[in-house]
């Protein structure tokens, strides 16, 4: 049917577990993959501040040459076997979310700039209708002045895009859905 | 390393973005109807960003990924599981009409008496120790997708007074980029629940909304054996010219 829209969106449920995590994808990174190894943990929470209990995250991100692993992707950097770039999980009773993976190097933005390394996350829960997309940077990288993407949000917000480093690789970022802090989810 | 200088490691890349989405024809993150979304839609407009290799690309997946029983969800115990048996099958398209191939479909489902194998299940309707209601599979190189089950059950919510949800099963879908996963859901033709359904009538289009009601199909009824029923399903479109990036 040439001309028909998208199909609608309609909301995960409650019940996503029984379809979408019973396989555990939420370690991206074996110990044969190259790079920084890093732990990125947090929690979601509501309007009232009350944690999420039944949110499925995803998470898609570049290897550490700042490669995907995709046909899309013909830049001339190395592919890892061992790293698709990937992951899922479902927060906890207590809104809280981990993945294991590595440190993604820099891919390209507009205008042949490189983008800061960054994480590609999207959100589904009941109560959510369609996702919610929005991206992890890192505390203290210096290419974070010059991202094309976070320099499109107003000053003031860009910090909840980035994860703070907290104890040996490990960095922590929540998702706000709402509130003075609420996370801030882009129109892709 | 030469992560600064990637003019020189790599060439200018062409980038051909996805078409963004029409208006009215997807929901909206705040539905009053829908309770649960009050607390967890965002409140601030969303920030539009161009589509980079970052939203361009996604997961490749293969064989490999599909466990359990994949796209019979029929065989998930030692006997048949009760109810209706059925054949849900349709395609994967873009909006050009172009067959999106090897793309992921997951389904999860309540059983025939609408019970979710789920902890967080309280519905008194049982559950059928043949029936998990989980399906997986990839579709073909015309975009095709075919699964074996059971019709699911209406099954009772706490939305609103004598909430019920009309007979449904999830979909779960991954296309070739990040930015066309789609989560939706399936209906069955003529159910007298949908004109009550909040997520259901959550689209202001209503052919958006039609189009998520599937459609009864002799082609793929299998006498004797179970109803057919056909469920295609639209993924973004490309834009119609690259950009350079």
């Amino acid at each position: 049917m040439p001309g028909a829209c998208a199909s609608t969106s309609q909301t995960v449920g409650p019940f996503f577990h029984l379809g979408l995590t019973a396989v555990d994808l939420s370690n991206l990174a074996g110990p044969n993959v190259k790079g920084e190894h890093i732990t990125l943990e947090g929690h979601v929470l509501d309007g009232d501040r009350v944690p999420v209990p039944d949110a499925l995250i995803e998470v898609w991100q570049a290897n550490s040459h700042g490669k995907y692993a995709h046909e899309a992707d013909c830049q001339r950097k190395p592919l890892d076997a061992h790293f698709r770039g990937y992951g899922r999980t479902a927060t906890l009773a207590d809104g809280s979310f981990r993945f294991r993976t590595i440190r993604p190097g820099q891919v390209p933005g507009t205008n042949g700039a490189l983008q800061a390394p960054h994480i590609e996350v999207c959100v589904f829960m009941r109560g959510l209708l369609k996702q919610l997309v929005t991206r992890v940077y890192f505390e203290n990288d210096p290419a974070n002045a010059n991202d094309y993407v976070l320099r499109l949000i107003e000053p003031a917000r860009r910090n909840t895009l980035v994860a703070r480093a907290e104890g040996e690789n490990v960095y922590r970022w929540n998702i706000l859905l709402q509130g003075e802090d609420e996370t801030v989810f882009f129109d892709v | 390393m030469g992560a600064s200088n990637n003019s020189e490691e790599s060439p200018r890349l062409n980038v051909t973005g996805y078409r963004r989405l029409r208006a009215g024809t997807q929901p909206e993150y705040s539905h009053a109807a829908y309770a649960s979304s009050c607390k967890r839609c965002p409140t601030h407009p969303l920030v539009a960003i161009p589509h980079t290799l970052t939203e361009v690309t996604g997961p490749e997946f293969t064989m490999d990924d599909i466990s359990g029983n994949g796209c019979d969800l029929t065989r998930a115990g030692t006997g048949h599981p009760l109810g209706e048996k059925i054949i849900v099958s349709g395609r994967v398209l873009d909006e050009d009409g172009r067959p999106v191939r090897k793309a992921l479909v997951e389904v999860w489902q309540a059983n025939s008496a609408g019970r979710y194998m789920h902890e967080r299940d309280q519905h008194q309707a049982p559950l059928d120790p043949n029936f998990t209601g989980r399906g997986q599979t990839l579709t073909d190189g015309e975009g095709n997708y075919r699964f074996v089950s059971i019709k699911p059950g209406a099954y009772p919510w706490r939305n609103h007074p004598n909430a019920w949800r009309p007979a449904h099963i999830h979909f779960s879908l991954f296309g070739s980029a990040f930015v066309t996963r789609l989560v939706t859901q399936m209906y069955f033709p003529g159910d007298p629940l949908l004109p009550f359904d909040p997520i259901y009538n959550c689209t202001a289009d209503e052919e958006a909304r039609k189009r998520l009601i599937s459609i009864f199909d002799w082609e793929t009824t299998i006498p004797e054996t179970a109803l057919g029923y056909r469920f295609d399903i639209i993924l973004r479109g490309r834009d119609a010219t690259p950009m350079e990036l």
